[in-house]
């Protein structure tokens, strides 16, 4: 079958393996949740389909410690638990990963700048490496291999089971406040004077230039006190087809990236916002990846350190509105301090991340600006990334021979390898 | 309050019944699962029990082990309203063609051991004058093929015996329903490249059994399309049918 992630691009011929070990340890694999992630980090010749398990092995009502399979997905656990007043301690911008993938990717969300990222609430999970020997891993049971595992993009083995806290909340509500800001500089500034917000995260318009550079609106909000746990999920709309090239080009993402703004009333306004529309807006509409046309896209997400956060971003914005090659989307946040897996993406500062439809000149263009991200000590987030060169990933996860090395001695690195493990040299 | 009804899943490890009992239990139902595989078993039942906040209970039961099925159904502390038997056995063609054991294990799974134990339901709910029974058949039963005959005509005999019991228990507002998933997508057949128009997904046969127990249906297939496909291939005249290899 033909498999891609979430941009679409690359696509790659694959088979699936079966449910049965036996059939495993032949040849190399990775394992795989919904197909999430943007790039290769999921793509091989042969994967191995994680989302038939999917079954919650025990909940503590007192600690909200959740131990579940690892294919449940995390719009399966908000459908349960948030009627009974439990939400994720830390959620993507998309509901719809497995739980194994959150570990793998070690995703993030708008509160990263306080709770840290989905590995800091896993209390342990279960690894399958080969020869279906079972390892459990915790910070205390075999620490490197917890460690490698939480970002490691499945090259460590197959997570089976996790177990992790879920929070306690008292609304399916969220109170947000909108900031409008002018430009970059006043976009910084609120995000500081908004940092003890649980939740934060700026829409930026990319394509602004001059004196609006890095307009943005900041949304920053947190759960309601008051309000009801009646939580239902929605009926979703659907892109019923790939949209024809022509449609996203810049010129109409420049009016759309107007509209949103313009829409937004000026300084701060509150809103009243369920979770869906407050994490997860672009679950709403199913398939939205297919309006990109039939050639895909490519999601750019990148980090700065702080202290070179605010003149790289102001470059690379520069660079990214003169290219006008139109990003539908594009995402700043303020992060946390960063934590001890080997290859996670966040650390203190800055980052952005951008949609880009793939077209000619991209790649080259995509490189440079990556570039410019490595000399400035920032990396790019595997679990987006599907043009990130050995080099510049080399430079930047200054973990990786750690990584390398654990693969090489557990021989994980026969069994377990993507497109993304080939491509860095994993 | 009335007291929730129970549902009883037989052979209830498989992802059609797994996917059926949650729709049960979605709709206030509490559970008996029941399955060879008692370890699987209680996994399933721990998920369910989690999932929906139901009781679940898990039993060890073995469809060939005929003479256990009535101190098994004895064993429920509240009778069920009504069950799904969910169990099958379908071993390749071929291979069983050269050994009589699969062949055997086939026609006691899927023939003797259903009607063994439905019969001890049947009286039972004819007896309360309420219930209904869901079994799960297959359109390989509705004629036999080469690729595939005995099996299919093991679940052809289900598939009979399913209609007279309907007719029997009719008189006693007992519903019985037959069900003929064609393909499904599980964990089994993960690996397997089935044309998706169809192939149903274990939730869509959990969502047509929920609906048809309601609306008193008496012979179901999950996807309409294989309705028609069988009803081709059964009229099919054996000049053609012969040349076929299906």
């Amino acid at each position: 079958m033909k498999l891609s992630g979430w941009g679409r691009f690359p696509v790659v011929d694959s088979w699936a393996l079966g449910y049965n070990h036996q059939t495993w340890w032949s040849e190399s694999f990775i394992a795989t949740g919904n197909h999430r992630s943007y790039g290769d980090a999921a793509l091989a010749p042969v994967h191995l389909p994680i989302l038939p398990r999917n079954r919650l092995i025990a909940f503590n009502e007192q600690s909200g410690l959740l131990t579940c399979e690892a294919g449940i997905l995390l719009s399966e656990i908000i459908e349960m638990f948030l009627p009974r007043g439990w939400f994720l301690a830390v959620t993507p911008g998309t509901k719809l990963i497995s739980v194994g993938g959150a570990v793998a990717s070690d995703v993030h969300g708008k509160n990263h700048h306080i709770q840290g990222c989905f590995s800091e609430f896993v209390e342990s999970f279960k690894l399958v490496v080969p020869n279906n020997q079972t390892k459990t891993c915790s910070r205390i049971d075999n620490p490197d291999l917890f460690y490698a595992t939480c970002g490691g993009m499945g090259l460590t083995g197959i997570i089976t089971q996790v177990s992790f806290y879920l929070k306690p909340v008292k609304s399916q509500w969220i109170e947000q406040t909108t900031i409008k800001t002018a430009n970059l500089k006043h976009t910084f500034e609120a995000f500081e004077q908004y940092q003890d917000s649980p939740y934060s995260v700026a829409w930026i318009d990319c394509l602004a230039s001059g004196e609006s550079l890095g307009r943005s609106l900041l949304m920053v909000g947190d759960f309601a006190q008051d309000g009801d746990l009646d939580y239902q999920a929605k009926n979703n709309l659907t892109i019923p087809m790939d949209f024809p090239s022509f449609v996203l080009n810049s010129l109409s993402v420049k009016v759309f990236n107007s509209l949103y703004y313009g829409k937004a009333k000026k300084g701060e306004s509150q809103q009243r916002l369920g979770i869906d529309a407050f994490f997860y807006p672009l679950d709403a509409i199913n398939d939205w990846n297919r309006i990109y046309g039939k050639h895909g896209f490519v999601q750019f997400q990148f980090i700065l350190p702080k202290a070179v956060s605010f003149d790289g971003l102001e470059v690379m914005l520069k660079r990214i509105s003169q290219s006008g090659m139109g990003s539908f989307l594009a995402v700043l946040k303020l992060y946390g301090a960063e934590n001890q897996n080997w290859l996670s993406f966040p650390m203190g500062g800055y980052s952005l991340a951008l949609d880009f439809k793939m077209q000619s000149g991209l790649v080259t263009f995509i490189r440079e600006l990556t570039d410019l991200v490595v000399q400035l000590g920032g990396r790019v987030y595997l679990a987006k990334d599907a043009l990130l060169t050995r080099e510049q990933f080399e430079q930047s996860y200054p973990k990786v021979e750690q990584f390398r090395a654990l693969r090489k001695d557990m021989r994980l690195d026969a069994h377990f390898q993507s497109l993304l493990s080939q491509r860095l040299g994993l | 309050m009335t007291e929730s009804p129970w549902l009883l899943v037989l052979g209830a490890n498989s992802d059609m019944a797994i996917a059926t009992a949650k729709r049960y239990a979605q709709a206030g139902f509490n559970l008996y699962l029941a399955s060879r595989n008692l370890e699987e078993c209680e996994k399933n039942a721990t998920d369910i029990r989690l999932r929906y906040q139901v009781e679940v209970q898990s039993f060890k039961f073995d469809a060939q082990d005929f003479i256990s099925h009535a101190d098994f159904y004895a064993s429920l502390v509240v009778r069920p309203q009504g069950v799904v038997l969910a169990f099958g056995f379908m071993a390749d063609q071929k291979v069983a063609q050269n050994d009589f054991a699969l062949v055997k294990a086939m026609i006691d799974i899927n023939y003797t051991g259903a009607v063994s134990i439905l019969e001890i339901i049947a009286a039972d709910f004819e007896q309360r004058q309420s219930g209904f029974i869901v079994g799960i058949s297959s359109v390989a039963g509705d004629r036999g093929r080469m690729s595939n005959y005995i099996y299919g005509s093991t679940k052809a005999a289900f598939s009979n015996y399913l209609a007279g019991l309907r007719h029997r228990l009719i008189q006693s507002s007992v519903s019985v329903l037959t069900i003929k998933p064609g393909f499904v997508a599980t964990k089994m057949t993960a690996d397997l490249d089935l044309p998706a128009k169809l192939t149903a997904k274990p939730e869509q046969v959990a969502n047509t059994i929920f609906k048809a127990v309601e609306e008193k249906k008496s012979t179901v297939y999950v996807k309409p399309i294989w309705r028609l496909i069988m009803l081709i291939i059964v009229h099919l005249p054996n000049l053609v049918f012969h040349k076929t290899k299906m």
